[in-house]
């Protein structure tokens, strides 16, 4: 997304790269560079995560607020995304320079996470038409090496996963107003159920193919690419088993073109299959990462926290 | 078969440090004292307060008789005239081309600098400067030497040699200059068949051998050679280079043609090229690539 300049031979040899399905560092069309994600990192946020995708630098926080539901939606409760670009990931995001791309992803997120398919905002009522939670998502984008959509959409899914929201002890009706008693006992707490939450995939149109998880090279190569928004699959994000089939089956919540260009109507096809199947493998491998995650803070009662040192 | 997603978490981080049997000079950071003020002489990289000599950059310390500098782990490139280096155009401007070179200002390559179609030396005409867009646009990678130094630390690049020029079809890497090994010789054909131009600026190009017979000819020829479809193996080839140098970058190990060249070697183990993206199999081949090079320096 950030401009980069390339020579015209270089755009040729990734092209014909993507075409001969083997791109300049070996991979194929549908594979995804390492990743390395650590939940946790903020002590004084509800939940955190911060992914690292090769060069993209993602830290998301999860804060909690206790708001009052839209009179439309009684039993509803409210989600929010706030996108900040850090001036030290790019120049150009100096200033102002990085506000169009934040608001862009975080409408995407927004639009993702619409669905209640996707993220069932029941679970953050309180009180019916009285009191319900209010989640803020504050993603931060420190590095950028191509792909954000993808990597902030996981970095979410992460933090989200991470929240936990203090149980309720006792109300206290006066009159119209009601007296919330939260519990103090940081382990009283209830996650989020977000097995369903989606993750963003963005193919880039590269030559007449799509390529998942483009480097910032092979995204000046292309002129625009389809943004998807699939459902996760529950069962990759617990122990249980009892999950509907309705919810295992995977689903588009949003669907966006980023770039100036167009897309024939067979491609987009192939883009959209791509996509679901990419999804499907990176929802997968987050559930998975994360549940081992979760394993090993149990078996250790103190956590080490490695944040940004490497 | 390695699957196509792979989350690692932070506490399975790999440690990308290779032993080596040479000492390790001591680290300093910023504000750490290096000396007392008697009678040293303040350089790069430090400065003096409270009657100490102090580093204000990380890295390690060098002494000349009595000149203390501290020399920084990760800086710009420093020109040094004869340098070869490889650069990106980045402006057209009056009778000469901004190149960035990764040094702290835009270097500049002058009109007057670069071999002309049609070979034979001349004075370079209006219309040549008219003409300059056509040989050298905005984007193009060119390889260059270090023609002199400006007062200000800015390069000054020349190409009037057959191997510079402008570079066709290809990778680049950027890495840390101070990784580089000065050599006689930054341009190689690796024996696996790819030609590799080490740039001292930490910039590496990574290209098809072909590219190599490119001389400036028939200009339909070289728009030919531009767009030709490189090989599944030749672009095998170049893939597993790129990973081996990113490998050997990620163990800050010095990069010359010896140690890619054995980091290739021994990177053919893993047979998908793809798999040397992944962390442990980056320092798996760091590691054996050291332990061949402390073998050779044994000998």
């Amino acid at each position: 997304m950030a401009g980069l300049l390339l020579s015209p031979t270089e755009k040729v040899f990734i092209v014909h790269g993507v075409q001969d399905d083997h791109r300049s560092d070996g991979r194929t069309n549908i594979d995804y560079r390492p990743m390395e994600l650590e939940t946790n990192v903020v002590s004084h946020a509800t939940g955190s995560s911060r992914l690292r995708l090769a060069n993209t630098d993602i830290l998301v926080g999860v804060k909690t607020e206790i708001d009052v539901p839209t009179p439309e939606k009684p039993d509803l409760g409210k989600i929010e995304f706030y996108v900040d670009c850090s001036a030290n990931a790019a120049p150009q995001f100096e200033g102002r320079g990085g506000e169009q791309l934040a608001i862009g992803i975080a409408k995407l997120m927004q639009a993702a996470y619409h669905s209640s398919d996707a993220f069932d905002l029941k679970q953050l009522c309180i009180f019916e038409g009285k009191q319900c939670w209010k989640i803020y998502v504050d993603i931060l984008i420190l590095e950028c090496g191509g792909n954000l959509c993808d990597a902030v959409s996981m970095a979410v899914k992460a933090a989200l996963f991470n929240t936990k929201l203090p149980s309720v002890k006792a109300a206290l009706m006066d009159g119209g107003n009601i007296d919330l008693q939260l519990s103090d006992d940081p382990y009283d707490a209830k996650s989020l159920d977000i097995g369903t939450a989606p993750l963003l995939v963005t193919l880039c149109k590269i030559g007449d193919k799509c390529v998942v998880d483009p480097s910032a090279e092979e995204e000046s190569c292309s002129v625009i690419s389809v943004v998807v928004g699939v459902t996760g699959n529950p069962s990759s994000y617990s122990t249980e088993e009892n999950v509907s089939d309705s919810a295992k089956e995977s689903k588009f919540t949003t669907i966006e073109m980023v770039g100036s260009g167009s897309v024939a109507p067979k491609t987009l096809k192939d883009a959209m299959n791509q996509g679901m199947v990419a999804a499907k493998l990176l929802d997968k491998a987050l559930g998975e990462a994360l549940l081992r995650e979760r394993q090993e803070t149990q078996v250790k009662t103190k956590k080490h926290s490695y944040g940004f040192l490497r | 078969m390695t699957s196509h997603v792979k989350i690692r978490l932070a506490s399975e981080r790999v440690n990308h440090s290779v032993p080596t049997n040479r000492e390790l000079p001591r680290f300093y950071t910023p504000g750490e004292v290096v000396t007392g003020m008697e009678d040293f002489m303040r350089g790069h990289g430090t400065y003096a307060s409270d009657d100490c000599l102090k580093a204000s950059v990380a890295g390690v310390m060098q002494k000349v008789n009595k000149l203390i500098c501290v020399r920084p782990l990760k800086n710009r490139y420093v020109g040094e005239i004869g340098d070869v280096v490889v650069g990106r155009v980045l402006e057209v401007q009056q009778r000469r081309w901004k190149v960035e070179t990764n040094s702290r200002l835009d270097s500049v390559l002058q009109l007057s600098s670069v071999n002309l179609p049609g070979g034979e030396l001349r004075r370079r005409s209006a219309e040549d400067e008219q003409m300059m867009r056509k040989h050298l646009q905005e984007g193009d990678l060119i390889s260059a030497e270090v023609q002199s130094v400006f007062s200000d630390g800015s390069l000054s690049l020349h190409t009037r040699s057959l191997k510079y020029g402008k570079l066709s079809q290809g990778i680049l890497m950027k890495v840390f200059p101070s990784l580089i090994k000065r050599r006689k010789n930054h341009f190689h054909n690796l024996p696996c068949g790819i030609s590799v131009i080490i740039g001292n600026n930490g910039y590496i190009w990574i290209s098809p051998p072909e590219q190599n017979n490119l001389v400036e000819e028939e200009k339909d020829e070289i728009v030919n050679v531009e767009v030709q479809c490189i090989s599944r193996s030749d672009r095998e080839t170049m893939a597993r280079v790129r990973n081996c140098i990113a490998a050997l970058v990620a163990s800050k190990m010095l990069l010359d043609d010896t140690s890619i060249m054995f980091a290739y070697e021994e990177s053919l183990k893993y047979d998908n090229v793809k798999e040397l993206l992944d962390p442990e199999a980056m320092l798996d081949v760091a590691f054996l690539t050291q332990h061949r090079i402390n073998n050779v320096l044994e000998e």
